[in-house]
């Protein structure tokens, strides 16, 4: 029997609205409650006031592994989650071969599970081999352990394949994750549409891709009664459009990832090929409508987008270059920056970052109640320091480099046993 | 002229790679130094400014003209010239670009004149090599040398640079040409006009401090100079175009059109040409309108400039 008492912190669970000091006590790797005392016999973990929250449940995490190990394999992928306080993640099914095999949906989660330090939860392929045609095993899926179905990085473009998958989905009480992105308007784009872009000479991809997969998915949903979830959304038009569908009543929801709160455009100057990201990083005024989103809730949930690209992959002009950033490692301290510019409360945040994901994907995660597994991260929301791409632990292809930040994780407990700090 | 000196800083030294950063007065030094070149040309001397100096033309597209304009200014400066051509090589891949700067490190090359179908490839190459890059021609981004050429030829004849009407017409959208060229008379105080079918027009150009115009015409109209783009003919199978023969009915320079300009105009292109295409024959060939013989000539006048410029730190006579 092991017995934790976490003295001293701010604990803050936004499940239960939970804001404020306490004892948090965990007893054999599960939560036993939140009181006022340490009880006998138990370890006392000192958190010198800064935060204790719920590990967080990142819904969209890259997997490399199988396929393409040399760019971050499944224990690399581990250590990145721990050093990021994820104690949940959704996998993305685009590995090689695609998680549309109920057996190798088991072995990720399987593998994965392996490291003790995060539950990797699949995001099983829509269509066999993600390749937008044929429907996949869903219910076999589902029962091998995978959350919510899509494509991966690809959209699934054809209408009737879509509108076949949000139907058929409905049976296994599961959502689609799509890629909101019309291929056949953003095929050979490397940056957003527009002056920037023109100034660069490279080939551009108007935010009207984004609007016109989300209002087409939106019909879809509607007719089938299925429920679609849009990844990454990054322009103020696709969410006018979710706000509105939801506010109509249709099954939507929707996360969005880091760079497209905190960065633009801009950043993709001087070809730095590790601000290319899909969807790219958008105009300001998309950034803003991006965060004003986040603040009324029109946003379901914040993830991580984690995309590891190794250097051979980015060391190249930029239209050559892959698209996709690491993100597991800043996920927490650039969302805190939306605490500290006033946009959103810490409870809101983390509702975003933890109880929220994990409600969509119906979990039991994210939420510090008692008899729940004590996946918590400890952190210091104040705590001042720079991301260097030779420092992370993970894939080093950060969007972020070199950005002053203000917010550190601590410490990272899976299942009551620190997996990081 | 800045203390800076010439080009942009990248890696551990100056290079050209594009006219985005530039300054009048470094344009102005440019032009004023290939206006030299252009008169000790003609009187043939011969030169010895980069006598032990390695020059590689690195051309992973296939440009005769360009190429050889660069291997002739360097020649008349006195360079080693060595020509890397890539098409079916070890080099011919965008992959290997990295590598391709580490080996002309460890070969000492002193400048490197580059042309890639990527944008950007230029300002990679800069990052990692020891030597002087000069942008021949990177994607769709820029092709500053020619747009010096261009301006040298146009104040030749016009005598400035500023509050000219300077109209550029045809394929904007994949033209590296048409960027240089809006951001070096826009910086230098002319107004810039766009014409193209709207298809052929890039996103926000209009940000750059060009005008717009899908109408010939009307975007003609009291131009002082007509720059044609050539429309690559590749592009009518992406439809961005339906046909070459509709083109040029509406954006191919003919005598009609060309009657909206200015009496006094001056016709331009890059080449080549596709005449019957974006421009009439009898256009082209009009002594005393088009200029596109002497852009040739300018050519290697301003590479020789812009050769002197970029090498003098390492020369040691700044």
């Amino acid at each position: 029997m092991t017995l934790l008492a976490f003295t001293g912190a701010r604990i803050v669970d936004p499940a239960s609205g939970h804001d404020g000091p306490g004892v948090l006590v965990v007893r054999d790797g599960l939560i036993e409650g939140i009181g006022a005392t340490v009880p006998a016999g138990a370890e006392v973990i000192d958190c010198q006031g800064a935060v204790l929250a719920p590990g967080l449940v990142d819904m969209r995490v890259g997997l490399r592994e199988p396929g393409e190990e040399h760019k971050e394999s499944l224990a690399g992928l581990a250590a990145a989650a721990a050093a990021g306080g994820v104690t949940t993640l959704m996998a993305l099914p685009d590995t090689d071969p695609p998680l549309d095999e109920p057996a190798l949906v088991q072995f990720v989660a399987r593998r994965a599970a392996a490291f003790g330090s995060v539950t990797v939860l699949p995001c099983a392929a829509a269509t066999k081999g993600c390749a937008g045609r044929e429907l996949a095993e869903m219910g076999l899926l589902k029962e091998a352990g995978a959350v919510a179905f899509g494509d991966g990085r690809q959209a699934i473009a054809d209408a009737r394949t879509m509108r076949l998958a949000l139907a058929y989905a409905r049976a296994f009480r599961a959502m689609i994750v799509q890629h909101p992105e019309e291929p056949s308007l953003a095929s050979g784009g490397a940056m957003n549409e527009g002056e920037l872009a023109t100034r660069l000479g490279l080939p551009g991809i108007p935010a009207a891709a984004e609007a016109l997969m989300v209002a087409r998915d939106l019909r879809l949903a509607a007719l089938t009664g299925g429920h679609v979830h849009f990844a990454h959304v990054s322009t103020a038009e696709a969410l006018d459009l979710i706000r509105r569908a939801k506010a109509d009543g249709v099954r939507v929801t929707c996360d969005t990832a880091p760079p497209y709160f905190d960065l633009n455009e801009t950043a993709v100057g001087g070809w730095r090929t590790y601000a290319k990201l899909s969807p790219p990083l958008r105009t300001e005024a998309d950034r803003q409508a991006v965060v004003a989103a986040l603040a009324d809730g029109t946003i379901d949930a914040i993830a991580s987008d984690h995309q590891p690209q190794d250097t051979d992959a980015k060391r190249l002009p930029f239209a050559q270059a892959e698209a996709g950033g690491s993100g597991l490692e800043t996920l927490l301290a650039v969302t805190l920056g939306l605490v500290h510019a006033g946009a959103l409360t810490l409870p809101a945040a983390l509702a975003l970052l933890a109880s929220r994901p994990a409600a969509l994907l119906g979990i039991e995660a994210g939420r510090l109640a008692p008899g729940a597994p004590a996946d918590l991260v400890l952190f210091d929301p104040d705590r001042a320091w720079q991301v260097r791409e030779e420092a992370l632990v993970g894939a080093r292809n950060t969007p972020f480099d070199g950005r002053p930040m203000q917010g550190r994780v601590l410490g990272t407990w899976k299942a009551g046993r620190r997996v990081f700090g | 002229m800045a203390q800076t000196g010439f080009g942009q800083a990248a890696g551990r030294r100056r290079h050209l790679l594009g006219i985005g950063g530039l300054d009048p007065g470094q344009i102005r030094a440019a032009l004023d130094l290939a206006e030299t070149y252009i008169s000790l040309n003609r009187k043939g001397g011969p030169r010895d400014v980069l006598r032990g100096r390695t020059l590689v033309n690195l051309f992973f597209e296939n440009s005769t003209r360009t190429r050889t304009s660069f291997e002739l200014a360097g020649k008349r400066l006195g360079a080693d010239i060595v020509n890397m051509s890539t098409s079916g090589s070890s080099v011919s891949k965008g992959e290997t670009l990295i590598d391709t700067a580490m080996t002309l490190n460890a070969m000492h090359v002193d400048v490197l004149v580059v042309r890639h179908d990527q944008s950007g490839a230029a300002a990679l190459l800069a990052q990692k090599l020891d030597a002087a890059v000069i942008n021949a021609g990177d994607g769709t981004h820029e092709h500053p040398t020619q747009a010096l050429l261009d301006a040298v030829t146009i104040r030749r004849h016009k005598g400035t640079l500023e509050n000219l009407t300077v109209a550029i017409c045809g394929d904007v959208l994949h033209s590296r040409v048409a960027r240089s060229n809006i951001l070096l008379l826009t910086t230098m105080g002319s107004r810039v006009r766009v014409i193209a079918p709207p298809t052929l027009i890039p996103t926000g150009v209009a940000a750059l401090g060009v005008e717009v115009f899908t109408d010939m015409e009307r975007g003609l109209e009291g131009a002082d100079i007509v720059m044609m783009l050539r429309l690559q003919r590749e592009r009518m199978g992406r439809a961005f175009v339906p046909s070459a023969r509709e083109y040029f009915r509406f954006y191919g320079l003919d005598a009609g059109k060309l009657a909206r300009a200015k009496p006094d105009a001056l016709v331009m292109h890059p080449g080549p040409m596709n005449r019957g295409v974006e421009i009439d024959s009898a256009v082209a060939d009009d002594l005393q309108r088009s200029v596109i013989q002497e852009q040739v000539e300018m050519g290697v006048a301003v590479r020789m400039a812009v050769l002197d410029l970029l090498t003098r730190e390492a020369r040691g006579n700044a």
